[in-house]
């Protein structure tokens, strides 16, 4: 049996801590504690943590000079084991349109899963969902929470090309696509904000931990949502969760 | 002063690195950077350039650049028989380039990637602090016929370059590829473990700045793992038994095990080795960490 947490390097410039655990929000909140732990103590330009759901990544820029060192001292940060149970947060509510004309599989999931669309809508937009962290492509959001009643497999071929804010789910995952790409998710619907822009830095409001909850807007607010992200005007509703 | 330089000919596949976007990784952005990190290094240091000064990363068929303002250049990593004006040059040395001078390359004589550094650098376009190239990042993401390259012409006489660089280019030669067992490694059953250690693997065709693929499978009854995190090195087996070697432009998270992690040096052989040659893996240990922590 492996004993949690575990600490191992990952090559010459990464070092590697497995909690254990499933896709859950206690096994986060304590991946998150550790994780604003070591940044707080080891805040440097060529040293980051990056995180997953059970797993924390530490990776330096260049090859790890004294890896003895930095073993002892992350392992006396990761042996703090009094971890708040409330952490803060932030809420964003992200606007999607669940139009046929966005949706194109909401349809099929209506069939498959033997729902009205309104109960589709209902059940996605219900759910605040924990965002685990942010990876696959630059922005994408690895979310959960998604109702059990709106799991639905892949589809069996994937689109060639699916558009860039579209909202689809892929067996009980549910996301955005941050750009257009080839994609084999069932889609429900589409959000005109943008999840990433590579020329501001921050590129992403977003930080693993962060929740989401998604509303339902009409198409003409699509179109004008739309309007007003690319004139920069557009600002995400949000609120700030402190415990 | 700006400077520039005309592709003639783009080459096989050239693009613009520096160490890469480091940082961003939190919001899913790969890291790229060169491939052979020595090499860029060795460029730099000859041209007394700082360390994260952009170069091109250069792949078996070079470019035909035309240098439109005097510059200084050093070349490292493959040998692709470099010339100026026709006239044949060695990698590693400082060289001094005349506005007019045509650059272009010949045979690859040894590795795969070689590295044009320009004294100051090049100066393309910074995205996430980073100027290199990427698609969907940058604006550019290979080089192309007609598309110009700047750079800051220096004052050619103040160049303050190392006289005496101890230089190592055996590893563009090397087929043994050094790894560490990976965080799934000991999942594997022990005739898995022998045979990766044992057989040879040639890459595949489809190898690339993301990731080195490899032509023979691995037997697997290995399960996908929960999403976790990965890195350039980390080597991977994927469902049907072929392992991936993640690279420097890779994604930051995956779900196949990762059987074993390249070194830095491992990724640098990698880097330099011809798709369709192969390679051994040798297993290095992390052996001062578990002594010095029992």
């Amino acid at each position: 049996m492996t004993e949690y947490p575990k600490i191992s390097p990952l090559g010459d410039r990464g070092i590697l801590i497995e909690f254990g655990g499933d896709i859950e929000s206690e096994t986060l909140q304590k991946v998150l504690f550790y994780k604003q732990k070591i940044e707080k103590e080891k805040f440097k330009e060529d040293i980051q943590v990056t995180n997953t759901y059970n797993s924390l990544l530490i990776s330096y820029m260049f090859t790890i000079e004294d890896v003895y060192g930095e073993f002892l001292e992350l392992k006396e940060l990761i042996s703090e084991t009094n971890i708040p149970k409330k952490r803060d947060y932030k809420i964003f509510h992200i606007p999607v349109c669940y139009d046929e004309e966005f949706g194109f599989d909401l349809e099929q999931i209506s069939r498959v899963n033997n729902l009205s669309q309104p109960e589709i809508i209902q059940l996605h937009t219900s759910p605040l969902y924990q965002l685990y962290f942010i990876g696959f492509l630059p922005g994408f959001l690895y979310l959960g929470g998604l109702r059990k009643e709106l799991y639905i497999p892949r589809r069996n071929t994937p689109r060639k090309s699916v558009e860039k804010g579209s909202v689809g789910i892929g067996g009980n995952q549910t996301g955005i696509y941050p750009k257009t790409s080839p994609g084999g998710w069932q889609i429900l619907g589409r959000s005109p904000v943008n999840l990433f822009d590579k020329n501001s830095l921050p590129p992403s409001p977003f930080s693993a931990g962060d929740k989401i909850k998604f509303f339902e807007i009409s198409k003409d607010d699509f179109y004008e949502i739309e309007g007003q992200v690319k004139d920069g005007l557009y600002k995400l509703k949000t609120e700030k969760h402190e415990s | 002063m700006k400077a520039e330089i005309e592709v003639l000919q783009p080459g096989l596949f050239s693009t613009i690195q520096d160490l890469g976007r480091f940082g961003f990784q939190k919001y899913g952005v790969p890291y790229s950077g060169v491939m052979d990190r020595y090499a860029m290094r060795i460029c730099n240091l000859v041209l007394g350039n700082q360390e994260n000064d952009a170069v091109l990363e250069i792949t078996l068929l070079g470019p035909q650049l035309k240098f439109h303002s005097a510059a200084l250049i050093c070349i490292s990593g493959a040998d692709l028989s470099p010339q100026l004006n026709g006239e044949r040059f060695q990698n590693n040395k400082l060289i001094r380039i005349n506005s007019g001078d045509i650059l272009k390359f010949g045979k690859c004589r040894s590795g795969f990637r070689s590295y044009i550094g320009i004294q100051g650098g090049f100066k393309s376009q910074v995205i996430m602090k980073s100027r290199s190239w990427y698609e969907d990042i940058t604006d550019n993401f290979r080089l192309k016929k007609g598309m110009s390259l700047e750079f800051t012409s220096q004052n050619s006489s103040n160049s303050k370059t190392h006289a005496t660089l101890k230089l190592n280019t055996a590893y563009l030669q090397n087929d043994i590829v050094e790894v560490y067992p990976g965080p799934e490694f000991s999942q594997l059953n022990s005739l898995q473990q022998k045979a990766i250690f044992n057989d040879y693997y040639t890459l595949h065709e489809n190898s690339n700045r993301m990731a080195v693929q490899f032509k023979e499978d691995l037997e697997n009854q290995l399960e996908a793992i929960i999403t976790s995190p990965v890195m350039p090195g980390t080597i991977q087996l994927t469902p049907s038994g072929n392992l991936i070697a993640l690279m420097r432009d890779c994604q930051t998270s995956g779900g196949y095990p990762r059987v074993l992690q390249l070194s830095e040096k491992g990724i640098q052989v990698l880097s330099q080795t011809l798709p369709g040659d192969r390679i051994k893996f040798f297993r290095k240990d992390y052996q001062e960490i578990q002594q010095n922590t029992i």
